[in-house]
């Protein structure tokens, strides 16, 4: 508490934030990159650990053994399927049947807001195929699931065929607790969508689906299982769920675990952990994978089938088998082991699993990140905003006195305000905060409702129109506010971009820090780019360079940025044009993530940093007629501390002395004659040589700033 | 003046209307932080459904409300969304009326002080005006209709927009000096909630004052008024009390009101501090802490009347603050009724430290409150010590506010009296410390 009532202590506190002020950016700048880059260095990584006791330890003995009949089950699939042209209903039924399943079908239809190019769908229309084995040992209130996406061409037959082959090995077990589903889904993440939501009974996309009529109690973990080619090299695990949400660790312990008992090669990101650690290339490797899990998250799209389940509180990994050019190759019989193996422990769960990390990020399989550790390099980021943004308060409330509450509120604080006698500064916050927010709501409903008008009057497809309206809508909003606030500014005064950016500031810090505790790459991402960007931009200096680095940053920009260095990243390189194709269709999916599964990412960017980039871009715009040395000058410190503009509001008394009513408003530059006051009172000047100084500088900050004079009218009174 | 008050009723209305006609209706009436067991619009149907079918509405866990706002809503359960917009006006429409009064009486004290010279010479720049001071009331009434926490409050149906407008119409009578309106409207506004008992004293010196009765424990006027001013409160508090036992002809909801806020059973996560510390104490201790927390509410009472015996306005205020924080099932609606104060108490501005930081800390809290508990309740991936965290950081920042607050009054009082600018002994300047 002393910091905050001890004056002397927050004087030398405010001198330090107001002095210091850039370096301290800097250094934050710097300390939350390294910070990041060095999540990736092993020594500064935790060892992964199983926190669960039920799955402590790997020793169950697997005799999983049908690795052929997993493989005559997919070549019969694969028949079935190419005949049926689709999920073979009928045969899957039978199979399941046949099997000692209780088998279920569930035929689901969605359309799709506007048509998905990259896969060629529109109208979806599919069958859920899924067949509960009962468990003999307890009743059926808990279950596990193992679910295999029915893709079209040859891919993931052998997935179902080694699900089939699993199904009838479970069915002669007799240790079973928890009902084990197992799912086909058609047309993957919607398929999958619209069979959580019916097991749920939810509805909270517009999938329509039939009523379920099977079910089996709680779903403790899932598995998904992607696999097409006959023996596989290594398993490529996916964790990064709906919205940057991942499963618990202890579920990608486990799989890891029976990996290594199985000897079977186990990569993340398509990464495989390199056994020297001390060498730079080993770092580079990791950091590497750090990174792309970090993309992958940020883009908040599910990376496999897993994803949807991680919105419902169950665990979830996707498993793909990878069949490359290596020497060592492993058959059903192996991979079908490992899965055993993983449901038997699963089996042993007593709760759901919440040991062990939610919230964590990945440098390589058996190294961990936890939230502790990596949030600090967020925390820096933003740090950084705060500190401008106090920086600039105290520059505020020094050139101005006059009791007022403003930016208690935000928004609402400036409608409060607009009744006031006007200020400069305060009534023209709310125009540019409703138009950029005006246009941020635009970007978000307009492309899909206007996709019909576009696609009448210009020669384009539905979901060419709603991809290039996002763009157009969002490159006209850099026109647009920038325009309307020259007409409304009116008196373009240095505290009202000032007082704009604060706000600004305050807003992207906080939208930044809610977002990171959601997701925190996506966070991480935006902050690493628009903060130092945020933090430097004003409306004098040289305004050109300020406004090619904002639209470097803008979200747009990153995203760009991110397909490039994913593209790098994954050594699959593209050119710009490629890039800019992926753009295009990153924005195409990025709406329908949202709009088919939930995905915040599109709604967040359109409603909430768009707009505050569009302050941003305000603040550039706006005139700032700014003497340099002004307000952004230090005060001269000579002759003690008064003269030092306070922490969040008046510390001093004397300070009051330079009261705007004393200028007059006028830009008289005798510094006595200014500082003296009218009134009965006899004022205490200051000394001579201060008093000058600093009424020199208030004189000049105040030009243009009309502020009632309190004095005056109290002597009117008495 | 009364235009644009109604230009900002119709504006709050307008806003009130459409959000009860969207879908975010439904999911603010979810939100803990908008409304707990006690105030739930939920519990009040159920315990009407109840009381429809002959059923006491106290017989389960559910109803927690006073019988009056049961036998309220069951004429008007059709018109509710109309009756928590008028409770709103009608609170804004009180507030704005009773600041009226007080800036006349701020003001006339402010010239006899003035007058008497009681004022240090250099404080002309402390002086308050009538030209700043004019549009207060318009202010707070704004404050009080646009506030988000109260058109959430509103929106959600929370029966705390009622305890709100009850406590409003105390301080409006209070301030127009009529004892015994005061008294029934402070009886109504302990029966529905108990907390705003401790509002009985800055009330009682607020009336004193304007009676020019000395607030001595010697002199014999003082007693006397205390004493009828203690009865008149007392009776009305029993007639409201008899009447509500005549209306269900039982008890029970004595100890299902009065029982359920002071024990705190419900251990719902809410902006309070009591859940999380009661969920994870030991049952044999609970009743110890239950004290101590509770005790908190009344205990600031004393020494702030002993303090602000000069000001009770500013008690009443900091007193509302403290049942707001303090109180064992507190919502926004709560905050929104202090923080419809502080237009009042502008003119310390200069004399606040912090003020940036902390409103900067309670819109963050406000706004990771719903993240975090999707995070903890739907995601399942973080916890409750999440939750509490920002519900801690939160109930901090409410207290390093009004003490904020608090110091700048006493500040200003001290600086009016000694002269703006102190100088040490040697003829330095010197600076108020608090220690």
């Amino acid at each position: 508490m002393g910091l905050l009532s001890d004056p002397y202590r927050r004087r030398a506190l405010s001198r330090l934030i107001l002095r210091l002020n850039t370096p301290l950016c800097i250094l934050c700048y710097v300390a939350g990159l390294g910070w990041f880059l060095g999540l990736a260095f092993h020594p500064f990584t935790l060892r992964t650990y199983m926190s669960e006791n039920a799955m402590g330890s790997t020793m169950v003995e697997e005799q999983f053994a049908y690795g052929e009949r997993a493989l005559s089950y997919a070549r019969e699939f694969a028949g079935h399927k190419k005949k049926a042209g689709g999920i073979p209903v009928a045969w899957l039924e039978k199979t399941m049947w046949n099997l000692g399943l209780e088998v279920y079908k569930q035929p689901f239809s969605r359309t799709l807001p506007f048509p998905d190019e990259a896969r060629e769908r529109y109208m979806v229309k599919g069958t859920n195929m899924y067949g509960i084995l009962r468990a003999p040992r307890a009743a059926s209130t808990e279950s596990l699931v193992l679910s295999v996406p029915c893709s079209e061409g040859q891919q993931n037959n052998q997935a179902v065929g080694l699900m089939l082959a699993l199904a009838s090995y479970f069915r002669g077990q007799i240790y079973w607790a928890k009902d084990i589903i197992f799912l086909v889904n058609e047309h993957d993440l919607i398929g999958m969508e619209a069979w959580l939501e019916a097991y749920h009974d939810v509805n909270v996309t517009e999938v329509h689906s039939s009523e379920m009529l099977g079910r089996a109690g709680a779903i403790q973990a899932a598995v998904s299982l992607e696999l097409s080619s006959d023996v596989v090299t290594s398993f490529d695990v996916a964790v990064e769920g709906l919205n940057g949400q991942l499963p618990n660790l202890d579920l990608v312990n486990l799989f890891y675990a029976f990996c290594q008992k199985n000897g079977l090669l186990c990569t993340i990101q398509g990464k495989l952990q390199r056994t020297d650690w001390d060498t730079l290339p080993a770092y580079v490797h990791s950091l590497q994978t750090l990174l792309l899990m970090v993309l992958k998250q940020g883009s908040g799209r599910p990376q496999g089938d897993h994803g949807l389940f991680l919105r419902y509180h169950v665990e979830a990994i996707t498993v793909r088998g990878i069949n490359s050019f290596r020497q060592y190759k492993y058959d059903m019989s192996t991979v079908g082991k490992t899965l055993e193996g993983m449901f038997r422990k699963l089996n042993n769960l007593l709760e759901r699993l919440h040991q062990s990390y939610f919230f964590y990020l990945l440098p390589s399989l058996s190294r961990f990140v936890s939230i502790g550790v990596y949030m600090p390099a967020f925390g820096f980021l933003i740090l950084i905003l705060v500190l401008k943004a106090l920086d600039l308060w105290m520059k505020l409330s020094k050139c101005d006195m006059g009791p007022e509450e403003r930016l208690c509120d935000g928004n609402q604080g400036a409608s409060h305000t607009a009744t006031e006698e006007s200020r400069p500064g305060l009534l023209t916050l709310v125009p540019p905060l409703l138009i950029c927010h005006a246009t941020g709501l635009v970007l978000y409903f307009l492309p899909v409702l206007g996709q019909h008008v576009a696609t009448q009057h210009f020669p384009v497809s539905e979901s060419e129109a709603v991809v290039l309206t996002v763009i157009a809508i969002y490159v006209a909003g850099l026109a647009l506010p920038h325009n309307t606030h020259r007409v409304l500014m009116g008196s373009g005064s240095d505290r009202g971009w000032m007082t704009l950016k604060l706000l600004s500031l305050l807003y992207l810090a906080m939208q930044l820090g809610c977002i990171a505790l959601i997701n925190f790459s996506l966070g991480f991402l935006l902050a690493v780019t628009m903060v130092p960007v945020a933090a430097i931009v004003q409306p004098v200096g040289p305004k050109y360079v300020y406004a090619v680095l904002l639209v470097l940053v803008t979200p747009a920009a990153t995203l760009l940025l991110s397909i490039f260095l994913y593209q790098e990243l994954i050594e699959y390189p593209v050119s710009l044009l490629e890039c800019w194709q992926l753009f295009l269709q990153a924005v195409a999916e990025g709406l329908l993530d949202h709009y088919l599964y939930g995905s915040i990412v599109f709604p967040f960017v359109a409603i909430f940093v768009y707009p505050c980039w569009l302050l941003l871009w305000n603040v550039l715009a706006s005139k700032g007629n700014w003497k340099r040395h002004s307000l952004g000058a230090r005060p001269s410190l000579r002759g003690g501390a008064s003269a030092e503009p306070s922490l969040w509001g008046e510390e001093l008394p004397a300070a009051a002395a330079f009261s705007p009513a004393a200028s007059g408003g006028s830009g008289r530059v005798d510094g006595i004659e200014a500082c003296r006051r009218p009134g009965p009172s006899t004022p205490r000047l200051l000394p001579r040589g201060r008093g000058l100084d600093l009424g020199l500088l208030h004189a000049k900050a105040f030009e243009g700033v009309s502020v009632a004079a309190p004095c005056e009218l109290a002597v009117g009174i008495d | 003046m009364a235009a644009p008050l109604v230009l900002g009723v119709l504006v709050a209305v307008t806003v009130r209307a459409v959000l009860y006609r969207s879908s975010l209706a439904a999911f603010i009436s979810d939100r803990v932080e908008v409304s707990s067991p006690l105030s739930a619009w939920k519990r009040v149907v159920e315990g009407l459904s109840l009381l429809d079918l002959g059923v006491s509405p106290y017989s389960g866990d559910i109803f927690h409300e006073t019988p009056l706002i049961i036998y309220l809503f069951h004429f008007l359960i059709e018109y509710a969304e109309l009756v928590f917009m008028i409770t709103d006006v009608l609170t804004a429409v009180a507030l704005y009326l009773a600041i009226q009064d007080f800036n006349k009486v701020v003001f006339k004290k402010q010239k006899l002080l003035i007058e008497l010279d009681k004022y240090a010479p250099d404080v002309a720049e402390l002086i308050r005006t009538p030209i700043e001071m004019h549009y207060i009331p318009l202010k707070v009434a704004l404050f009080y209709l646009l506030n988000p926490y109260t058109v959430m409050s509103c929106v959600a149906k929370s029966t705390c927009a009622i305890n709100n407008t009850i406590i409003a119409f105390f301080i409006l009578a209070t301030m127009k000096g009529s004892a015994f309106l005061s008294a029934v409207f402070l009886a109504l506004a302990t029966y529905q909630s108990l907390y705003p008992l401790t509002l009985f004293a800055p009330a009682l010196i607020y009336l004193l004052q304007r009676q020019f009765i000395p607030v001595k424990l010697k002199s014999k006027g003082f007693w006397i008024y205390t004493t009828q001013y203690a009865a008149l409160y007392l009776c009305s508090l029993v007639v409201i009390i008899c009447l509500s036992f005549f209306l269900l002809s039982s008890w029970d909801f004595i100890p299902s009101v009065y029982g359920f806020i002071l024990s705190v059973p419900d251990l719902t996560p809410n902006i309070g501090l009591f859940w999380y510390f009661f969920a994870e104490m030991f049952e044999h201790f609970s009743l110890f802490f239950m004290c101590v927390f509770q005790i908190n509410v009344f205990f600031y009472t004393i020494p702030l009347a002993v303090k602000l015996k000069e000001h009770p306005i500013f008690f009443m205020f900091v007193q509302i603050a403290i049942i707001s924080i303090f109180k064992s099932y507190p919502t926004v609606g709560d905050i929104a009724l202090y923080m419809a104060f502080l237009p009042v108490w502008g003119h310390l501005y200069r004399f606040l430290r912090n003020i940036f930081i902390l409103s900067c800390m309670l819109i963050v809290c406000s706004l990771l409150f719903p993240v975090l508990w999707h995070l903890w309740i739907y995601a399942g991936s973080a916890n409750s010590n999440f939750y509490y965290a920002i519900t801690l950081t939160f109930n901090v920042g409410q207290i390093l506010l009004i003490s904020d607050y608090f110091y700048a009054f006493l500040r200003r009082e001290y600086y009016l009296t000694h002269g703006l600018y102190l100088t040490r002994k040697d003829g330095t300047e010197a600076m108020l410390v608090l220690k």
